[in-house]
C-alpha cells in the first residue's frame, strides 16, 4: 500500500519515539469525527474552507480556476509531499524517455498554465508550428507540445497565482466526515516541521487529485523479481532504467521489449537514436501480445487506424472525448452501455510520428529489429542472461536477451492508495463500474457529502461520466466542472464574459492576481 | 476542443451574426458594389443571412462525414476550406437570381465580403472564441 503517487518521496512518516498530537484508535475506527475527539488526541486544527489534496497537476489546474474565480489564497491550501506541481509527472515522462526536450502527447490547446486554451502552445511556438496545426492531422502529423515547455510555463502561472502561498508540505493520511459538517483532512507534516505528528484540516470542501494510484506489474514480472531477486535485467520502462542505455554504450546488447503503447514507441526511438548516433549494435525483438495489422474496429463508423502491430490514435483518447460528441455520448450513458463505449474506445495505441516510422522500417529492412506475437510464460536468468520462453503464434518459443524492457503501464487499484482506501471504508465513497472511484458530472465524489463536498479529479476517477480524465485538459475539464459547482454553492464568483476576458487579459500581462 | 452539432450550429449562427456582422457594418461602405451605400448594405447582409440558414445545413452533412472518422474530430483545416464550397453555393445563388429579394451583388465585392468574413469567423472559433467564453470549448461549442 503506498501513500502517495509514483513519484519520489520526501515527506516520509516520521519514525522513532511516538509524538504528540497523533492519530489513536478511536479516530481510526470512527467515520464522523467531533472537534473534542481531535483535541483529546492533542491534534491541532486549521480552518481552511477548501482544502485540495496530492498536490500535482490535478490540484494545481483546479487552484487555477479557483483564483482566477475570485478566491483569495487565504482560503485553500494545497497539502503535498511535492515540490512543484508537475514534479510527479516529470519523473514519469523522464523516466518514460519524455525529458524536457522531447514532445508530450497532448493537443495544442492543453495547456494546464492557461484555463483558455488560448494562445496555445503552437502559437506560442511561432509561425512554422501554426501551420503544422493549420494542416493537422491530414497532411502533417498532430502538434505536440515539448514536456519543458509545459513545466515551464506552469512555473510561470505558478507564481502568477501565488500559489507556493497555498502549499503546505507534508503527507495526507485519511479524510474523515466531521459531525457537524465538513471534513478534517489529516495532515502527516514532514518530520520537524510541526510540533505534533498530524494536523487536521478542518474544510468545507476536500479536493482530492493523488495521481495514479501505484504501478502495477504484470505477473510474470513479479514472479521474476520474487524467485530471482533480479531488478537490473527484467525492468519496467516507467521505473529508471538507464543502465541498460548505458549498457547498450559499452557492449552490444539484445533487447526484448513488451508493450505497443506510447512508451514502447518512445523507449524504441531512444534505443534507436543511441544505435544511430553512437553506432551501436543493439538487437530489438518486439513483443506483441496482440498484432494490429490494419485499421480495426466495431463498424465503419469506428475504425482505428493501426498497422504493423500498433493502433495508431494522435492522443490519449479519441479527439471528441474532450468536448466533441463521445464527450457527450459518455455523459448521457449509464451502466453497461458507458463500459461498452469505454471499451470501444480503449485498448493500447500510439501516436503516428514520421521519425518512428522510419526507424522500425529501417530495423525491420536491416534485420535489427524483429516482431513476435505471443505472450511471456516464463523467464529465469542464465548468467548474465534472461531466458525468456514465449507462447507465440509459431509456437513456443525460448530466446535468451541482456535485458527484458517492459513498457506495458498497469495501473494498480485504487484501493493500493492509503488515502483512497480511506475514502471507500470510511467517508461513503464508492466505485464506478471500472472499479475506480465513483463521481458525479461535478467531479463530486458520490456519497460523500456532509454539509459540503469532497471532489476528485485525475486517473482515480476514469470510468466516470467524463473519460478523459488522465489528460492535461482533462484535469482542466473536471477543474471548471469543480469551479461551477463551487460557484453555485458561493465560494467562488462566476466566470461570466466579463470576468473571463478581464481575467484572461491578466494571464496575457503576466499580471499576479 | 471539438463541438458537437448543437454547438457547431450555436457557434456558427452566432460568429457569423456577431463577427460577421461587424466585420460587414465596417467594411461594405468601402466594397466595389457599384450601388449606394443602402443598397450595398443590403447585398452583403443578404449574403451574410443566406450563408448563415444554408451554415446549418451544411453542418448537418459535415457531420455525417465525421461518423466515419474514429476521433469524430473536424480538422482545423477543413474548417477553413468548407469556405470553398459553402461560398460557391451562396454565390451561384445570389448569380442565379434565385433570392428573391435581392438585385445580386457584384463579383468582386462578394469574394471580399465572403472570404474575409469566412476567415475572421474561423480564425475566432479557433481561438478567441474561447476568451470571453471559457466554458464554450468543453461544452462542445454549445453557448446555451
Amino acid at each position: 500500500m503506498s501513500e502517495s503517487t509514483i513519484a519520489p518521496q520526501h515527506a516520509q512518516p516520521p519514525s522513532g519515539p511516538p509524538q504528540p498530537g497523533d492519530l489513536n484508535d478511536h479516530l481510526i475506527a470512527n467515520d464522523f469525527w467531533t472537534d473534542q475527539m481531535l483535541a483529546e488526541a492533542g491534534i491541532p486544527i486549521i480552518d481552511v474552507p477548501f482544502v485540495t489534496f496530492g498536490g500535482g497537476i490535478g490540484s494545481f489546474v483546479t487552484v487555477d480556476y479557483l483564483r482566477i474565480c475570485g478566491v483569495p489564497t487565504s482560503a485553500i491550501r494545497v497539502l503535498t509531499p511535492l515540490k512543484t506541481p508537475w514534479e510527479s509527472y516529470e519523473y514519469l515522462t523522464t523516466v518514460s524517455q519524455v525529458p524536457r526536450t522531447e514532445r508530450l502527447r497532448s493537443d495544442s490547446a492543453s495547456t494546464p498554465d492557461n484555463i483558455w486554451g488560448f494562445p496555445s502552445y503552437a502559437f506560442r511556438e511561432g509561425p512554422k508550428q501554426w501551420w503544422n496545426v493549420f494542416l493537422e492531422p491530414i497532411f502533417t502529423r498532430y502538434y505536440t507540445p515539448k514536456a519543458g515547455h509545459a513545466f515551464i510555463s506552469m512555473e510561470k502561472e505558478m507564481h502568477r497565482i501565488r500559489y507556493p502561498e497555498m502549499v503546505v508540505h507534508g503527507q495526507v493520511r485519511m479524510v474523515r466526515r466531521r459531525v457537524g459538517g465538513g471534513y478534517f483532512t489529516i495532515l502527516t507534516p514532514p518530520e520537524g516541521a510541526a510540533a505534533t505528528r498530524r494536523i487536521a484540516y478542518r474544510s468545507q470542501w476536500v479536493h482530492v487529485a493523488v495521481g495514479y494510484p501505484g504501478l502495477k506489474f504484470l505477473p510474470d514480472l513479479q514472479k521474476y523479481r520474487q524467485e530471482y531477486n533480479d531488478f537490473a535485467k527484467v525492468v519496467n520502462a516507467y521505473e529508471p532504467h538507464e543502465h541498460l542505455y548505458e549498457t547498450a554504450y559499452k557492449r552490444p546488447v539484445t533487447i526484448l521489449i513488451r508493450g505497443g503503447g506510447i512508451v514502447a514507441s518512445r523507449v524504441l526511438q531512444r534505443i534507436i537514436d543511441d544505435r544511430d548516433q553512437r553506432g551501436l549494435q543493439t538487437q530489438i525483438v518486439h513483443l506483441f501480445r496482440g498484432y494490429v495489422d490494419k485499421a480495426h474496429g466495431p463498424s465503419i463508423f469506428k475504425r482505428r487506424r493501426g498497422a504493423d502491430g500498433w493502433a495508431y490514435q494522435g492522443f490519449n483518447y479519441p479527439k471528441s472525448v474532450w468536448g466533441g460528441q463521445l464527450k457527450q455520448q459518455v455523459r448521457k450513458s449509464h451502466g453497461e452501455e458507458r463500459a461498452k463505449l469505454y471499451k470501444e474506445m480503449g485498448g493500447t495505441n500510439t501516436p503516428l510520428r514520421n521519425d518512428w516510422l522510419e526507424q522500425l522500417d529501417r530495423g525491420r529492412r536491416e534485420g535489427w529489429y524483429r516482431v513476435m506475437i505471443g505472450q511471456i510464460d516464463n523467464m529465469r536468468p542464465v548468467g548474465n542472461l534472461v531466458e525468456v520462453a514465449v507462447s507465440s503464434d509459431q509456437g513456443p518459443q525460448l530466446g535468451t536477451f541482456d535485458f527484458v524492457l517492459d513498457c506495458t503501464g498497469l495501473e494498480a487499484d485504487i484501493r493500493e492508495h492509503r488515502v483512497l482506501a480511506d475514502l471507500l471504508d470510511h467517508s461513503g465513497a464508492g466505485r464506478n463500474p471500472v472499479g475506480r472511484l465513483d463521481i458525479g458530472t461535478n467531479f463530486e465524489l458520490l456519497g460523500t457529502q456532509n454539509g459540503g463536498k469532497i471532489y476528485a479529479s485525475g486517473s482515480a476517477t476514469l470510468g466516470g461520466p467524463f473519460p478523459g480524465v488522465d489528460t492535461f485538459f482533462g484535469l482542466q475539464i473536471a477543474a471548471q466542472e469543480i469551479a461551477d459547482d463551487l460557484i453555485k454553492q458561493g465560494f467562488a464568483k462566476k466566470l461570466g464574459p466579463g470576468r473571463s476576458t478581464g481575467q484572461w487579459w491578466k494571464w496575457v500581462r503576466n499580471r499576479q492576481i | 476542443m471539438l463541438p458537437t452539432l448543437n454547438g457547431r450550429i450555436q457557434t456558427r449562427i452566432f460568429l457569423l451574426v456577431v463577427v460577421g456582422g461587424l466585420w460587414l457594418l465596417i467594411i461594405t461602405p468601402i466594397l466595389p458594389t457599384g450601388v449606394g451605400i443602402g443598397a450595398s448594405y443590403g447585398a452583403t447582409f443578404s449574403v451574410l443571412l443566406v450563408t448563415t440558414v444554408l451554415g446549418v445545413l451544411w453542418e448537418l452533412l459535415y457531420h455525417a462525414i465525421q461518423q466515419f472518422r474514429w476521433e469524430k474530430d473536424w480538422p482545423t483545416l477543413f474548417g477553413f476550406l468548407t469556405g470553398i464550397n459553402e461560398g460557391l453555393l451562396v454565390w451561384f445563388l445570389f448569380a442565379g437570381g434565385v433570392i428573391p429579394w435581392s438585385d445580386g451583388i457584384t463579383g468582386p465585392a462578394f469574394v471580399i465580403a465572403f472570404a474575409t468574413t469566412w476567415i475572421l469567423v474561423w480564425l475566432v472559433a479557433n481561438g478567441p472564441m474561447r476568451v470571453p467564453f471559457v466554458h464554450w470549448r468543453i461544452n462542445g461549442g454549445r453557448l446555451v
